[in-house]
């Protein structure tokens, strides 16, 4: 039958998201910065979800950041990216996860040249198979993370201890929803909801119970900008975006941001810690500034896992208040416990935010 | 038109970034860097498409093409399908395989991009390897960060991360056989050649400048002289 009218266009804005067997390729920025995020995520697929997720030793970093970074050719990132598929391919598997946006991104890019480019798809072939002696096959499907929670999101909301309610209020959190650009900018069709209306975490944050709050610069970027961050004497380009984000839904009274790529939370996370060292201007209640959480992580206390387990510790802006929001349960002394209760000592306050609350 | 545009053309980001620009600059109205520095993609965008060599080098020679940070938001907004991003892309390429780089202070940093991006992709097979990477460079990373550099591996055990081991899992140590492939495809597919120009050509200006190599990668890291921020 063809699709027609309002139909067809919706069309365009949904994604086929499979519901089993995925080959899971990990993010090295959220390898880095927020390791507990990928171990719930796993915890998630397995434990409450049933789902086949394979994490294999031998895969490696798509390149990603070193191309936007524009020292690897394209060449180079699309044999790496080949090499992942050929992992996938021997290991049985035809869907595709990567942790990370710009991995996402980068996976989608490479499979739309080829598609329209058979003569590069080809280059890509000889050159795997001269380095490495390896075929692959394309992937079936290539979805983010996010969208196989985002698919779930009834049965982890079935699933939950909590939900975004605000037990004070007993009204839903007002949560701001910040999409990486490469998820669906580049190629819109790629992401559920598209480039202008992306669903994909308001979809989740809304199944757990919360509220998405609208701004004017919801779908600028967290400024990472890759070498606009990476070397210093460009850095100003990466706050100045920070703070064009945050002045402009600092009035619409958030109560936390969750993010879908793996580098956003750092940069808003790290960034309001930067922006009240030099401007001394903290955001959300003017005290400890407005806690940013990754979708996993998100998942994982709706869930009721414990906060130290996913990882929250490792936040430069203190998740407490969130946590007491929601009535989580939680052991404020275990926040920096080593494995085993093992002290670890505590970091330092900033100036004007505080790293944990006593 | 020109030999060095027949050249650029050759290169895909060009062919699938560059259609017909109506300058319409919806491109410049969207994009973040247009809003921190004097940046102006349609710029880039119609300079490109007039196929004018001389002022492509101009181009290629400059802070300009150094300015955008690739988000691609770009590609949404415009009306012809151009993606000026992709046309940068092709650009930086261009300039660091002919050695225009190192005549931007912008462009210089890219030996900075390849010996710590690039040689943690091919010591360790990550694009970021952070451990002993601290906020004396990175002061924004915060309190937490120094509580995260002085407790790297305790904090990875406790976050489920398999921090430098065999096996799956976060920070794993990546298999020297997967290293070792990783490494041939960059062999193979121009990937070290691109990154011996860098050298090279860095090591060039270094010594026109009168620095030693650890001193010039510090200023390239360091300075900023802000002529084009808003």
């Amino acid at each position: 039958m063809k699709v027609e009218g309002k139909a067809r266009i919706w069309k365009n804005y949904q994604k086929e998201i499979p519901d089993n067997d995925f080959f899971y390729v990990r993010s090295c920025v959220r390898q880095n910065f927020f390791p507990g995020a990928e171990t719930t995520f796993l915890r998630i697929m397995k434990d409450e979800l049933g789902i086949n997720v394979y994490d294999d030793p031998a895969h490696t970093s798509c390149t990603g950041i070193g191309y936007h970074a524009d020292i690897v050719p394209f060449d180079t990132t699309m044999t790496v990216v080949a090499r992942q598929f050929a992992l996938m391919t021997e290991k049985g598997f035809k869907n595709m996860i990567p942790s990370c946006i710009t991995s996402f991104g980068l996976y989608t890019e490479i499979l739309e040249t080829w598609e329209h480019h058979p003569e590069v798809l080809e280059k890509a072939r000889k050159y795997l198979k001269e380095a490495t002696g390896r075929t692959f096959e394309i992937p079936e499907n290539l979805s983010h993370a996010s969208d196989v929670i985002f698919k779930f999101r009834h049965k982890i909301a079935e699933r939950a201890k909590y939900k975004l309610i605000n037990k004070y209020t007993g009204k839903p959190l007002r949560v701001v929803e910040h999409i990486g650009c490469h998820y669906a900018k580049m190629f819109p069709s790629k992401g559920v909801g598209g480039a202008e209306y992306p669903y994909v975490l308001t979809g989740m944050v809304e199944s757990f119970g919360g509220e998405i709050v609208d701004y004017p610069e919801r779908r600028s970027c967290c400024g990472f900008g890759f070498r606009q961050y990476l070397v210093m004497a460009n850095r100003g380009y990466t706050i100045a975006n920070t703070k064009k984000k945050f002045d402009s839904m600092d009035p619409y009274k958030p109560d936390c941001i969750v993010t879908n790529c793996p580098g956003c939370p750092m940069f808003l996370d790290k960034g309001q810690y930067a922006i009240a060292e030099l401007e001394g201007r903290v955001y959300g209640d003017g005290k400890y500034g407005i806690p940013v959480l990754t979708f996993e992580e998100l998942a994982g206390i709706v869930l009721g896992y414990d906060p130290w387990d996913i990882g929250l510790q490792v936040h430069q802006i203190p998740v407490e208040p969130l946590l007491d929001k929601i009535g989580v349960e939680y052991d404020k002394s275990a926040k920096y416990k080593g494995i085993g209760g093992r002290d670890l000592g505590k970091p330092q306050h900033s100036k004007l935010i505080k790293a944990y609350i006593e | 038109m020109g030999a060095l545009y027949d050249e650029l053309a050759k290169d895909i980001h060009l062919q699938e970034g560059l259609n017909a620009c109506i300058n319409c600059g919806t491109c410049t109205a969207i994009c973040p860097a247009a809003g921190f520095y004097n940046y102006d993609p349609r710029q880039i965008a119609d300079i490109v498409q007039q196929q004018d060599d001389k002022q492509i080098e101009e181009l290629l020679k400059s802070e300009t093409i150094w300015y955008c940070g690739e988000c691609m938001s770009c590609k949404t907004r415009c009306p012809r399908n151009n993606t000026p991003g992709q046309i940068i892309i092709a650009l930086r390429s261009y300039a660091q395989e002919h050695g225009y780089f190192t005549q931007s202070e912008k462009g210089r940093q890219q030996i900075y991009l390849k010996r710590t991006v690039g040689q943690w992709i091919l010591d360790h097979g990550y694009c970021l390897y952070l451990e002993g990477v601290g906020t004396d460079n990175h002061p924004e990373q915060g309190t937490i960060w120094d509580w995260r550099q002085d407790n790297w591996t305790e904090t990875m055990d406790r976050l489920g991360a398999n921090y430098q081991k065999a096996g799956a899992g976060a920070m794993r140590k990546i298999p020297e056989e997967a290293l070792e492939e990783v490494r041939k495809i960059f062999e193979v597919t121009g990937g070290m050649e691109r990154f011996r120009k860098i050298e090279e050509y860095s090591a060039q200006k270094a010594s026109e400048m009168g620095l030693e190599d650890e001193e010039y990668v510090k200023e390239v890291y360091t300075t900023n002289s802000s002529q084009d921020n808003k």
